[in-house]
């Protein structure tokens, strides 16, 4: 078949960028060509409209190892023992196809963390849904819970927290983001930069099939009706076969034999050999024909661009062929030697001894695309004028009890018991708290880590919300007693030639890029998904956050249950009242608009570390970030997890006693000291200048917030589990 | 004492047994399933996961491979076996123990805390516990055990049964089944005793930073009872 410009469109390419190809190859491509272009050139993979703006982004630190670039970003714990992560999105496939969607995004961020040498010892994720009124969102949860558990759990890899939301802007584009973190020894890290000429590069794992082609462009481009004609681009995921391939690849990584090693994921075989060559300064070359096909005459074309999953390409070193195919032997893996390095700097492909593609490497790596595209800066919505008598008229146990049955506020239990959050032998603290908690296997140290987005924050105000995300999941780490280290950064957003979305994006990069760097919380690894929209109308911007943090002792690991009768319990920072956008303002005054709560950096940053400061001196018994709810859901959280109730005493409100209760400033937490502790304790709270108020003391059973309002910790519980469980019968 | 752990292509538990079995003073050995020869072992365990994908049925490839004519001869001979998990799922497939298991009753993975209650102590598993309700720990897919109304009656007249799902307080009934097995039974025997195939799993419970520490009495008083 003849290429011009229109078969170019039809492979998602834009026409100037089609010119553009033909002028730097100085003649036309021919159809394999073009679809390594289309692969390498779309917006998943090129990161074309975001590449300027992530530059802002802080990616070193005193902890980095490897920032941004690499399949994951890696840092340093000490003691020789380093962590690799990444957060990825699966998005678009997730929504056609649930189950496999999420099954190969889960998989496929195993594998970005193996390649590097690291064994995964936790896996997280953050799924949001359209409204649970939708049609297809009871499905699509079932399924994408399904499609996660049914890979990790496999796998054998403990999914450790997660989050998940309901909101109308994804019913037509559901989100899938999958987190792994793995541990390496720093100095057996590997990556994937080629070296050396005519070193055999080999591939390993699964077959090549017909599955997932075009799945990456299909990831960069907008839904319309005719979506469900799109399920053969989503890919088929084998977790014992990834189960092997691990193994096979760690055994193969105890010795010397790996130059450089890289997944196959999105763009297959494509992105993985250009990509090395790319970083190594070479050229390769490929014989198609030796690669392990799954079905019959496949085409170069095919070959190239599959996205069957549970493949690795690797340069070994030269004379090593034998020892790594004895490896992959054992596992009943796939094993050939498909090509060599070269010194043209070319990528070329041969099929049926004939040449079928030849393009220089830097063509196709560093003359891709790049858009500074037009946004538009987004106002700060006026506050809402709240009417008093309406919030003096609300019933607080009316309105805790909506609260705590919202969607997503609610237990997500059903979910993660669906998930082996156990498996490995050390998980420390399960699902359900602030971060999911894992020890590193035989020693005194565990890992924290967290998954937080907060789509609404960010729709109200882009800026505040990018700074509030980074926020929440560095509280969420000092709450569990972890200093944070680094985070990862999944950013989901519509269409980038939109100049609403591309503002959002924007503005959001600008504000976790702030709070990143003065928090010293660098960014480093992550990935952009645009296009999560259906025809004209975009998601919420939700940019997912995974946050990382060390304990260096795990038996200083802190949990949100109430623990011990007449312990006192204190609000850390100051509750200003701040109701819009929060979801007493959404679920019960039914008002969507107005600025989200301010985030200052400087007193998140000074109550943190104060508190970790706190926990390391033994005083906190137990620990809760306020957030979403506000201090009464936070307080009854704690209540129903520990099994214990509070008297509230009640502070001097300056402010309506609903808005004390129910408002989200940031930067606050909840804890828990004993009261011989107290004098100490409010010593070092002032003496940092951190505000605190007292609200109240532990007690045997039963929220008692004054003579007329009490709760049951059963009541709480049931309105707070039942909601989910009930909703997917 | 000497103990053998096998690992099978998709096993996953087989080192958190390796860790708990080694810190209860067991000397364990991973043992190849593709190896003929099983080291002298005064116990095999067979480890939670899922050996060969769960692909066919689950346990089913695992329980023809080569090492498990070894492990079949060792248990026929009274040697101590011992499935958890997948490995109830392979000793069942190798027809070591009665029964079938079949897929949970809600048709959801289920990870959590169970408790168990032990009936029969006349076995070198239970025998001497202190204990007659444990707090285990159950992940897992195909856990809803099966078995005709003659197998049944068999296994309840030979005692065979070895733990029920209950309450905290021994009480078995329907809402403190986790998977709709018959009769609320969460692990069996052969008829000798001296193979148990359970599905939860002791190996996550063995110190106080995990999800309990029930599987340290399991494994401190099995190790006793074999000494």
């Amino acid at each position: 078949m003849l290429v011009n410009e229109k078969i170019a469109i039809e492979h998602g390419l834009k026409s100037d960028e089609y010119k553009k190809i033909c002028k730097l190859l100085k003649r036309t491509p021919n159809l394999t060509e073009l679809g390594i272009f289309s692969a390498m050139w779309n917006e998943h993979c090129s990161y074309k409209s975001s590449r300027i703006h992530l530059k802002k982004l802080p990616t070193k630190g005193k902890k980095v190892i490897q920032g941004p670039g690499e399949n994951a970003g890696v840092i340093d714990i000490e003691d020789g023992d380093a962590i690799v992560f990444k957060i990825e999105s699966h998005n678009h496939p997730s929504f056609i196809e649930p189950y496999q969607g999420a099954a190969t995004g889960v998989g496929g961020i195993m594998r970005d963390i193996f390649t590097m040498g690291a064994r995964p010892i936790a896996n997280l994720n953050s799924i949001h849904f359209g409204s649970t009124q939708h049609k297809k969102t009871k499905n699509l949860l079932r399924g994408v819970v399904h499609g996660i558990g049914g890979y990790g759990n496999c796998m054998g890899v403990p999914t450790i927290a997660g989050q998940t939301s309901f909101d109308r802007s994804y019913n037509g584009n559901i989100l899938v983001n999958a987190m792994t973190l793995g541990l390496v020894k720093k100095n057996k890290i590997f990556y994937s930069k080629a070296a050396g000429l005519n070193k055999p590069v080999i591939y390993v794992g699964s077959k090549t099939g017909r599955d997932g082609i075009h799945g990456a462009s299909m990831a960069s481009a907008s839904f319309d009706e005719k979506i469900e004609e799109k399920k053969p681009t989503v890919q088929v995921g084998d977790p014992f076969t990834e189960k092997l391939l691990l193994e096979a690849c760690l055994e193969l990584m105890s010795g010397d034999s790996i130059i450089a090693i890289q997944d196959m994921g999105a763009a297959g075989l494509t992105s993985s050999s250009i990509e090395m060559a790319s970083k190594g300064n070479l050229g390769i070359e490929i014989n198609l024909n030796k690669v392990p096909c799954r079905e019959t005459k496949m085409t170069p074309y095919e070959i190239m661009l599959s996205e069957s999953q549970e493949r690795m390409l690797i340069v070994l070193e030269s004379g090593k062929e034998e020892i790594a195919k004895k490896i992959f032997d054992k596992w009943n893996l796939d094993f050939a030697v498909i090509g060599k390095t070269t010194n043209t700097k070319n990528i070329e492909l041969f099929f049926d001894n004939k040449q079928v593609a030849n393009i220089p490497v830097n063509i196709l790596v560093e003359n891709s695309p790049m858009y500074d595209r037009k946004w538009k800066k987004s106002k700060l919505p006026k506050k809402n004028k709240i009417d008093k008598t309406t919030l003096k008229n609300l019933k607080i146990k009316d309105t805790l009890k909506k609260i705590l049955s919202s969607p997503n506020i609610c237990s997500k239990e059903w979910i993660w018991q669906q998930y082996d959050h156990t498996v490995m032998g050390d998980t420390i603290q399960k699902p359900g708290g602030d971060s999911g908690v894992v020890r590193v296997h035989k020693t005194d140290k565990a890992i924290a880590a967290t998954v937080d987005s907060s789509a609404t924050y960010c729709w109200a105000h882009p800026l505040t919300g990018g700074k509030q995300v980074v926020c929440e999941t560095w509280r969420n780490l000092i709450s569990v007693g972890a200093k944070p280290l680094a985070i990862t950064n999944c950013l989901n957003f519509g269409s980038p030639e939109n100049e609403e979305n591309m503002g959002e994006f924007v503005e959001c990069v600008q504000g976790m890029s702030e709070a990143c760097k003065y928090l010293d919380y660098p960014v480093v690894s992550g990935n952009v998904s645009f296009y999560n929209q259906t025809k004209d109308i975009g998601i919420k911007p939700t940019p997912t956050i995974g946050g990382v943090g060390l304990i260096k002792n795990y038996k200083k690991m802190i949990t949100m249950d109430f623990k011990e009768i007449d312990n006192i319990i204190l609000v850390i920072g100051k509750t200003e009242g701040h109701i819009d956008q929060s979801l007493l303002s959404r679920i019960i005054l039914n008002e969507k608009n107005g600025p989200p709560p301010e985030v200052n950096l400087f007193n998140e940053k000074n109550n943190g570390l104060t508190l970790l400061n706190l926990i390391e001196k033994n005083f906190i018994k137990s620990a809760h970030d306020v957030s979403l709810g506000g201090i009464i859901t936070a307080i009854s959280k704690m209540c129903i997890k520990g099994k214990r109730g509070i008297q509230i005493k009640k502070p001097k409100f300056l402010i309506n006693e609903i808005e004390y209760f129910f408002a989200e400033d940031q930067g606050r937490y909840l804890i828990e000291i004993n009261p011989k502790d107290f004098k100490e304790v409010s010593e070092i709270l002032d003496k940092n200048s951190v505000h605190y108020d007292e609200i109240g003391k532990i007690i045997d059973k039963d929220m008692i917030i004054d003579q007329k309002t009490k709760l049951t910790i059963d009541e709480l519980k049931s309105y707070n589990t039942n909601w989910l469980k009930d909703y997917m019968i | 004492m000497k103990s053998s752990v096998i690992t099978f292509p998709g096993s996953n538990c087989d080192r958190d047994m390796d860790v708990a079995l080694t810190k209860f003073g067991f000397k364990n050995k991973m043992v190849w399933h593709n190896d003929q020869e099983l080291p002298k072992s005064d116990l095999i365990v067979l480890p939670g996961g899922f050996s060969y994908g769960d692909y066919l049925r689950c346990g089913s490839m695992a329980s023809k491979s080569k090492i498990m004519h070894s492990v079949i001869n060792f248990a026929k001979s009274g040697g101590l076996v011992m499935g958890i998990c997948n490995g109830f799922q392979i000793l069942v497939e190798s027809g070591l123990v009665p029964g079938v298991l079949l897929r949970n009753k809600y048709l959801q993975f289920i990870c959590k805390n169970v408790h168990v209650k032990v009936d029969n102590k006349e076995n070198t598993f239970f025998k001497n516990l202190d204990k007659k309700v444990l707090e285990f720990h159950i992940a897992h897919n195909e856990g809803n055990y099966f078995c005709t109304n003659d197998q049944l009656k068999e296994i309840e007249d030979n005692n065979q049964i070895a733990i029920y799902y209950c309450d905290q307080n021994g009480n078995t009934n329907d809402q403190v089944n986790p998977n709709g097995s018959i009769k609320n039974i969460a692990g069996v025997f052969n008829k000798e005793k001296n193979v148990l195939a359970m599905m939860p799993h002791p190996e996550r419970m063995i110190d106080e930073s995990l999800s309990g520490e029930d599987g340290s009495i399991f494994f401190k008083n099995l190790l006793n009872n074999i000494k």
